[in-house]
């Protein structure tokens, strides 16, 4: 278009100055020869220059009509000549008048020559007349119509395709997207009001009305706004500083909090015990003068304290803690009898566990309540520590199932003790130094394990005989005891004696437990432990009757130690010997080996050393390679290949058909002839004249199926392509998001919802979307400058 | 003391609901998921076949006109209602859910030229034979009701197209002239002639909502814009375009049906080449409609078959035909891009689904994640050449096949001796001209 206009601008120009030239033309010469454009203006003057000649032309013409018509008729035959028919509008008049000056072209000062004489005329306009005849302009004729509608659509033309252009942007956008999401302008989710949904609606029945009477009364919302005026409300009275206000509340609740917790984690770093004892002693003081409070003020909390006290004396009392059961505790039992420190440390336990066991309602204290306190106390108490005690409360029937359990693992420990003891033994043979108090204390446990043994027969031979005779004083009280329990189990008033008793002699056995911590009495504990088992009837007794048969044995028992010790000895030597021997052989192997290595090994060097400047790198080569024959696996190979390709022929023969069949028969020769079929041999191999090459003819095309045999159109190279099917899309390779970004759909579009045509909107969101880019680089611009 | 634990966060592996799959702690070590390419491709291949294996594009066919549908219009509100004019004057007005005619009216004596639903969807407009154009309240009119145009324009000549504009009352129809009509007068407010050639169908373009074009019978495509006294542009082809339809997410792109068995995708700023021609068909193109997304566009033919056509590629990607489907005269793509309508020579309008082997209704999200997943595989291996024979083998009746063999032939045959021309002639003499530019003759200013 552009052209064009340019072209038709030319054309003006050219227009204007072949006007000029006409007018010079006209005073100069008759005839010019003028470009395309002006074939017109052309065509006009040549009008022109005919009506100028015409009246000479037009006398002319009549001479020569009667010239010829005089001539015609000289000759004899009279022929009817045709007049020719000429266009009647230039050359002559409708009435056949020719005024003078008809074809005369009419000038300027024709029409204003009596102008000047006139008088009517005014002198300006006379003036301006004359300015114009004296300018050579002429007035541009006016474009044809076809012209100016071409003109015209063009302008319009360009005007449409700058609008439509504008969408460009969004165009390419679309088309680059990686996902679209139809309808492009979702209405967000969530409930719209009726007169959204449903278009010119009122309430019209009675029912209708008086339901949105009601929620009018009551503020509901029934038009357009969702929320209520008091949700409304609400939302308003969040303002932007209010919101700051509770945010910065917030951050510093936060920053607090950590405070805090750092603290917490600090002091539950500190290893000092002693800090700690007093930290939570502090704690719970004052824990207890709220406690107090608590009971004053709110009956509530307090009872929820107390609940939760309760509980936590029950988890106490189900769990082993601070029961002197752990692995420390047992350490601290052994190390009680010597360690008033470590004495301490444990009673410190167990106080803490009567703390926390202990009942906090001083709700009416049963003696019942009481005894079980004590028994469970003394059943916590360690065996080292309390033997006596022990000794006493094994009176209790609930008791002994647990002390009976403890035996067993005595003479468990009993029975494999001996092992160890003998093992010690057989050290201090072996060795003959190390702590001897150590072996004597082992050697002491072995003796009282045995003397344990020898008595503990000797009572289950006596339970036999007679079911209940005491040994002991203790014992023989604690009999005493038990008895009375069991005879008047009912009755309260003996059970309160009882518990007299057992007070009693609980501090009877406290007094003995000192001593006995001071003496470190084993056999004592063991004698007790034994009893323990003797009162019981479990399964012990079962397997000391099965014992009892054999009493013989009982002087025997001592022996095993010996055994034992002979045993690891006799074991030990033969061990000793085999390792030496083994020893001995290793040596051998190695002397031999070396010897075998050393004989080839000193030549090959002598010879490198000879003839490194001999023998070079070929020869080098030749003599590793000295054994290869290559050439012949070569052509080994090439005949193995081409035996391969051979079609081999297929017996057919099935024996049995046609003649008779069985174990050792064969199918006769004929047979087998005929049923050989000899497949034909296949076309020369490629390299079949090629010596030195094997050409493999396996080529597998069932590949060449499924593989792309030319780059697809929108790659460039095989390296993109590759790389594309290279990487894998399925989940068993890529992560679950990954997965999902990868498989995203190119166009999504909603269930049953009408997709739109593209609205002037989205190129107005665009627009903005550009100019906010502009703006904030701008103003990114202002700032740097 | 400190005691070090293992730990593991109950939200790795514990499921919010009972309805989730299990979360199973994947170990990701490529040397643990071998032959990733090969098992892929095998899952393309599968996926591939089972497309073709559940391809049922065939929905429904309506029946009940007694002629030929001649042309259809889309409710622009509604998705389930279709409308279709026939050849003896007859309007339907379909549920496509019921898939039953809700309403017939006798709008028209002789054939209905051109329908279309006013942008709100309460009323539509008819042409016709008779010289009239006529709009139609688009609910039933009630009992005892007659059935009576809303308002009905009588013109000089034949109208064969129409068109409503996107947003305003106006709308433009086409005969011997291109009018635009202003609802409330009628006479029109703006008639377009460049020659004295018919005009066979106007489209408003839907996202420019001003500009039209038309196909006039002297095979010229005519640009227009309403607001202009002149057409715009005009641009001659070797033959004649039966239709064309812009496309609805790209302003300035339109696609016209030529008899001369292609379609081609103009850009409205530059005529005198089309950006793409789009070449399958065997006989000549009598409608095309786009989807709505943009990105695809059907086309009705001659030759008995429909053809999905990716909008920037040369060959379609899918057709379709039924044994009994005669010539198709008008076709539209439902406006939720799912569904394809087409209407034809035997009275009959038949439901596609626009996605052959897609699954309709609610997908359960697994069941997407599936679908997602096969249809990037495809993507992916679609140039294997296993892959791409499935996916494009398609069964066409026999005539049309031979059709298309007899085709190539004739254009092989074409190229052939145009290269020996070349080849035997003064070199320059004879330049080589691309497809594109062989269709168009030359652009009118």
């Amino acid at each position: 278009m552009a052209k064009v206009s340019k072209r038709n601008s030319v054309c003006k120009k050219k227009l204007k100055k072949g006007s000029e030239v006409t007018e010079k033309s006209a005073a100069v010469k008759p005839h010019v020869v003028y470009d395309d454009c002006e074939e017109e203006e052309v065509l006009n003057e040549a009008d022109e220059n005919i009506t100028s000649e015409e009246e000479e032309d037009d006398n002319d013409e009549r001479k020569r009509q009667k010239l010829l018509e005089a001539i015609s008729a000289l000759g004899g035959k009279r022929k009817k000549k045709l007049g020719e028919r000429s266009e009647a509008a230039v050359q002559m008049s409708e009435f056949t008048v020719n005024a003078a000056g008809e074809g005369d072209k009419i000038d300027l000062s024709d029409l204003i020559g009596t102008m000047d004489s006139n008088p009517s005329v005014p002198a300006k306009t006379k003036k301006q007349l004359k300015n114009l005849q004296q300018t050579k302009k002429t007035i541009e004729c006016p474009l044809s119509k076809q012209e100016s509608e071409r003109i015209l659509r063009d302008v319009a033309f360009q005007k449409a395709a700058t609008e439509v252009s504008r969408w460009k942007g969004i165009i390419r956008q679309n088309q680059r997207a990686e996902q679209l999401v139809f309808p492009l302008n979702q209405e967000p989710s969530g409930p719209k009001p009726i007169e959204r949904v449903v278009t010119s609606w009122r309430a019209q029945t009675p029912l209708e009305q008086e339901i949105f009477a009601l929620l009018s009364a009551n503020k509901q919302p029934i038009s357009d706004p969702i929320l209520t005026p008091a949700e409304e409300a609400s939302l308003r009275a969040m303002s932007l500083e209010d919101a700051k206000i509770r945010r910065a509340e917030l951050q510093k609740a936060r920053a607090l909090q950590s405070y805090y917790e750092a603290k917490a984690r600090r002091e539950r770093k500190i290893k000092s015990k002693k800090y700690h004892k007093v930290h939570n002693k502090a704690k719970r003081k004052e824990f207890l003068k709220q406690f107090d409070e608590m009971v004053k003020t709110d009956p509530a909390a307090a009872l929820e304290e107390l609940n939760k006290m309760e509980l936590a004396r029950m988890q106490e009392r189900m769990s082993l803690k601070h029961q002197n059961s752990g692995k420390w505790a047992k350490s601290k039992a052994i190390m009680a009898k010597y360690d008033e420190a470590a004495r301490k440390a444990m009673q410190q336990q167990l106080e803490v566990n009567k703390d926390l066991t202990q009942k906090l309602v001083t709700s009416v204290n049963n003696e019942e309540e009481e005894e079980e306190e004590e028994a469970s106390h003394a059943e916590l108490m360690p065996d080292f520590v309390n033997d006596a005690e022990q000794g006493l409360d094994s009176s209790n029937p609930w008791m002994r199932g647990k002390l009976s359990e403890d035996p067993t693992e005595k003479e468990m420990s009993g029975i494999v003790d001996p092992a160890a003891a003998g093992a010690g033994v057989v050290r201090n043979i072996a060795e003959e130094e190390e702590d001897e108090e150590e072996v004597e204390d082992t050697e002491e446990e072995a003796l009282l394990r045995e003397f344990d043994s020898r008595r503990k027969l000797r009572h289950a031979q006596e339970t036999d005989t007679v079911p209940v005779i005491c040994v002991d004083n203790e014992e023989e009280t604690v009999e005493e005891n038990k008895a009375a329990a069991e005879d008047l189990n009912a009755s309260d008033k003996e059970e309160e004696e009882l518990s007299e008793f057992t007070s009693l002699f609980r501090g009877i056995a406290e007094a003995e437990n000192v001593e006995a911590a001071a003496d470190a009495s084993h056999t004592n504990t063991s004698a007790q432990l034994e009893e323990g088992l003797m009162r019981i009837r479990t399964l012990e007794d079962v397997e000391l009757l099965s014992e009892e048969s054999a009493t013989d044995k009982v002087p025997v028992q001592p022996q095993p130690p010996p055994a034992t010790e002979n045993l690891p000895s006799a074991t030990q030597k033969p061990g000793k010997n085999k390792k030496r021997k083994r020893g001995i052989e290793l040596q051998e192997a190695l002397t031999r080996e070396a010897k075998v290595i050393q004989v080839p090994l000193a030549p090959t060097v002598e010879d490198t050393e000879n003839s490194d400047e001999k023998l070079d790198q070929r020869g080098l080569i030749k003599e590793a390679f000295a054994g290869d024959d290559v050439i012949s696996d070569f052509l080994k190979d090439k005949r193995k290949a081409e035996d391969a390709g051979k079609p081999k022929a297929v017996d057919l023969t099935l024996p049995g058909w046609g003649e008779w069949g069985g174990t050792g028969l064969k199918p006769s020769r004929n047979k087998r002839r005929r049923f050989r079929t000899k497949t034909i041999p296949p076309p020369p191999r490629k390299d079949h004249h090629l010596p030195s090459v094997i050409i493999s003819e396996k080529k597998n095309s069932s590949i060449s199926l499924h593989q792309v045999n030319s780059l697809p159109f929108p790659f460039e190279n095989h390296a993109q392509f590759e790389s594309t099917i290279r990487s894998p899309m399925g989940r068993t390779w890529n992560t679950e998001r990954t997965v999902k970004k990868i498989t995203k759909p190119k166009v999504v579009t909603q269930l049953g919802a009408i997709i739109e045509p593209m609205a002037q909107e989205e190129l107005m969101k665009d627009k903005k979307l550009v100019s906010a880019g502009n703006k904030s680089s701008v103003d990114s611009w202002k700032r740097k400058h | 003391m400190k005691v070090k634990i293992l730990a593991r966060n109950p939200d790795d592996y514990v499921r919010e609901t009972k309805f989730d799959i299990q979360r199973v702690p994947r170990n990701y070590d490529p040397t643990l998921h071998p032959f990733e390419v090969s098992r892929e491709y095998t899952r393309a291949l599968n996926a591939t076949k089972l497309e073709r294996v559940f391809a049922k594009p065939f929905l429904a066919s309506l029946d009940g006109h007694r002629d030929g549908v001649n042309c259809m219009a889309k409710h622009t509100k509604s998705l389930s209602t279709l409308l279709s004019g026939s050849c003896d004057g007859e309007v339907k007005v379909w549920d496509l859910t019921k898939r039953e005619c809700v309403r017939t009216l006798q709008a028209h004596e002789g054939f209905v030229r051109g329908m279309v639903v006013r942008y709100c969807g309460t009323s539509f407009f008819t042409a016709g034979d008779d010289k009239t154009i006529k709009q139609w309240k688009m609910e039933a009119p009630g009992y005892g009701e007659e059935e009576e145009p809303l308002n009905t324009i009588l013109g000089k000549t034949v109208f064969t197209g129409l068109d409503h504009h996107q947003k305003d009352g106006v709308f433009a129809t086409c005969g011997q002239q291109v009018d635009i009509w202003d609802e409330q007068r009628s006479s029109p407010i703006r008639s377009f002639t460049w020659g004295v050639d018919s005009f066979s169908s106007v489209r408003f373009n839907p996202v420019e909502t001003e500009l039209l074009a038309s196909c006039a019978s002297d095979r010229s495509i005519v640009l227009y814009d309403m607001r202009e006294a002149a057409p715009l542009k005009k641009v001659i082809m070797t033959m004649r375009s039966n239709t064309l339809c812009w496309n609805p997410m790209e302003a300035y792109y339109f696609t016209c049906s030529n008899e001369d068995y292609n379609l081609y995708t103009y850009d409205m700023r530059i005529l005198d080449r089309p950006v793409t021609v789009h070449m399958d068909h065997v006989s000549a193109v009598l409608d095309v409609d786009y989807s709505p997304t943009g990105k695809e566009f059907v086309s009705a033919s001659f030759d008995k078959t429909i053809r999905i056509f990716p909008k920037a590629g040369g060959h379609s990607r899918e057709v379709y035909h039924t044994k009994r489907m005669q010539h198709v005269i008008c076709i539209k793509w439902s406006a939720d891009n799912k569904y394809i309508l087409s209407g034809s020579d035997e009275m009959n309008i038949r439901l596609w689904k626009a996605n052959a082997a897609e699954k309709l209704g609610v997908l359960a999200p697994r069941e997407r994640e599936a679908a997602n997943y096969s249809q990037k595989l495809k993507e992916k291996f679609q140039h294997h050449p296993q892959i791409r024979r499935i996916a494009h083998h398609r069964h066409l009746p026999k005539s049309i096949y031979h059709q298309t063999k007899e085709l190539r032939t004739m254009k092989e045959a074409r190229r052939r001796k145009e290269r020996n021309v070349r080849k035997h002639s003064k070199p320059g003499t004879v330049p080589v001209v691309s497809e594109r530019e062989k269709h168009v003759v030359t652009v009118v200013k």
